[in-house]
């Protein structure tokens, strides 16, 4: 069932269709064309077309599609395969894109000769860029096409956190570039140990290979500790916040919800698939305490910014940290990891942070362009000036804190009964603690902005357009809470 | 001592050197000449486990060559694209410089 005999070249199209869009976009600025975004719209609406095939052909057949290039099979040939988790993701990409591009449409609409067009330029190629590498790390099967995936990501990722060009974010750029580069130099090192020992670098095929031994284990915990940095896992998150909060709004959400999940998900195929045996409870132990540490340790970072973006920057390391719980509750004698709740729990808090992460950096740019600043002591009467953002950024900070009905309340019980089904009462503890901080530092920044303005404020207005983007986010945020209270079968697809 | 145990160390000699210097300097342009070195000793270590790889009588197993070339391209594509930064950097820190000094003299 795992090999699904028709080659699927949907699968390809989710990697050509952006890359298609950035070079149409590059070909029709030397034709003289000077607007970009339409080209962008036409690329993104069929991108989603695309996503939306791949889940439903997933769903329907029950198996993972496959591809196979050029018609090289593996050990010879790259393969492209989206099971279960890899279709939820790609949708929940294409989502978020889209959204992100509504977002972002009238605020990157300069005509190429205006001093704001090079920037609108660079922002919609980069975003094809981006979109077309994420794809490919999502399913890509073969360890280096993914390395080279990464890197792609990173590359159009960094200069979106510098789109302005002021030092501060440059600077931010260069230390996020520098981190990512370390992080992919010791995936590398892992990957070359690999070939080494096994002379293939496919993961399903070294899934019915690998042996546990000592080089296999430093293989794969240098690629980890690489990915880790690339995902900003608690202590190596420091590249994170500067870098989220200074890039324009629409990257931020961009960054905020899909880069830094790509790491993870690598991190979750190196350890459920390539790594031999059970999984090691010391290791997970390890992962879990690490998360742990970046729920509280962050969100209370969060609670004491003075700036909403870095605020809402801090609380994705912490979002993130809930994520590294997983690899300890999904370890239940006698049951695959993929039917366990907190394999669940855990795809389902990667999806509900991703769309709640980018309505929140979405609604904070409008309030930030709304008022003229992002002080969050000075936000007193952005109610009355953008009251659809403020309400979208409430919806997604209930996802965050994990209250009723949200995407993140379900993913957080689910998480929570893991935790108390596997007897690790101190992650059930860190759980609804870190619920409470997120309730503080969100209803922190609700309530000042509720609040009356000592002095009527002149406000600038913006296009409602963008505030029901920004909405839209935060209500499938929010919609995720009526998805069942048991492993899900989608996630489960095209699992060994 | 044979070839390949002495590509071996060496590649794990300058693997060494450059973490080191990635995580010791703070200097932007030296990080980057850091990974740069590590990226060599791994490249070179895709290259011994060519060597070691080849059982199937061949000189040498063809996969890790074009793995190192794709490699080396992106390594070189990130050198490029750090310089390009710094290079920003410095603009961006003169200008503003600039635009602080004449904030203060009220030149503006």
């Amino acid at each position: 069932m795992a090999d699904a005999p028709a080659p699927s070249y949907l699968l390809v199209l989710a990697l050509l269709v952006p890359v298609i869009g950035m070079l149409a976009m590059t070909v029709a600025r030397l034709l003289g064309l000077r607007r970009v975004e339409g080209i962008a719209a036409v690329a993104i609406a069929g991108g989603l077309a695309i996503a939306g095939a791949i889940a439903l052909a997933v769903v329907r057949s029950g198996a993972a599609l496959t591809y196979a290039v050029g018609g090289w099979e593996p050990p010879l040939g790259l393969a492209l395969r989206a099971d279960g988790v890899s279709a939820v993701m790609l949708a929940m990409a294409a989502l978020v894109v889209a959204f992100v591009a509504l977002y972002a449409r009238p605020q990157f609409a300069a005509d190429d000769d205006a001093p704001e067009g090079r920037r609108a330029f660079a922002f919609w190629s980069l975003l094809m860029g981006l979109w077309s590498a994420l794809n490919l790390v999502l399913i890509g099967e073969d360890l280096f096409n993914l390395f080279v995936a990464l890197e792609l990501l990173t590359f159009a990722a960094v200069p979106l956190v510098c789109l302005d060009g002021r030092a501060a974010t440059l600077e931010a750029a260069l230390r996020y570039l520098v981190f990512a580069l370390i992080g992919s130099a010791l995936y590398l090192l892992g990957t070359a140990i690999l070939y080494g020992q096994y002379g293939t670098l496919d993961i399903a095929t070294l899934a019915g290979l690998t042996r546990p031994d000592l080089a296999t284990h430093a293989a794969v915990a240098l690629m980890i500790g690489g990915l880790m940095a690339k995902a900003a896992l608690f202590p190596l998150h420091i590249w994170l916040p500067p870098a989220h909060a200074g890039a324009p709004a629409p990257a931020s959400a961009v960054l905020s919800a899909l880069v830094v999940k790509a790491p993870f998900f690598l991190i979750l195929r190196l350890w459920f698939d390539v790594l031999p045996g059970p999984p090691s409870l010391p290791a997970a132990q390890v992962f879990a305490g690490l998360g742990a540490a970046a729920i509280l340790v962050c969100s209370v970072v969060a609670l004491r910014q003075e700036r909403l973006k870095l605020m809402i920057a801090y609380s994705t390391v912490a979002q993130i940290g809930y994520l590294f719980l997983m690899f300890r509750l999904t370890i239940e004698p006698g049951v695959p990891a993929w039917e366990t709740i907190g394999w669940t729990g855990g795809m389902l808090q990667l999806v509900s942070h991703a769309f709640a992460k980018a309505a929140m950096f979405l609604a904070a740019g409008l309030i930030a362009e709304a008022l003229g600043h992002d002080r969050i002591a000075d936000l007193a009467g952005a109610g009355r000036a953008v009251p659809v953002s403020l309400f979208a950024f409430g919806l997604a900070g209930l996802s965050l804190m994990g209250l009723p009905p949200s995407g993140g309340f379900v993913a957080k019980l689910l998480l929570l009964n893991a935790a108390t089904l596997a007897g690790a009462w101190w992650i059930a503890a860190v759980i609804s603690v870190g619920g409470l901080l997120a309730a503080a530092y969100v209803t922190r920044v609700l309530k000042r902005a509720m609040a009356m303005p000592p002095a009527p404020l002149a406000t600038r207005p913006v296009a409602l357009s963008r505030e029901l983007a920004a909405l839209a986010l935060a209500l499938i945020a929010v919609a995720l809470g009526l998805v069942p209270l048991q492993p899900f079968e989608l996630l489960a697809i095209g699992r060994p | 001592m044979t070839g390949t145990t002495l590509y071996g160390l060496s590649a794990c000699l300058l693997v060494g050197m450059g973490l080191y210097g990635v995580l010791a300097h703070t200097a932007p342009l030296r990080r980057v000449l850091a990974f740069n070195l590590l990226g060599a000793g791994v490249f070179l270590l895709f290259g011994v486990g060519a060597r070691r790889g080849a059982a199937a009588g061949l000189p040498g197993d063809p996969v890790p060559q074009a793995l190192v070339i794709t490699g080396i391209v992106v390594a070189f594509a990130a050198t490029a694209l750090a310089f390009m930064l710094m290079r920003r950097l410095a603009a961006a820190r003169a200008r503003e410089a600039a635009d602080a000094s004449a904030d203060r003299t009220g030149g503006r």
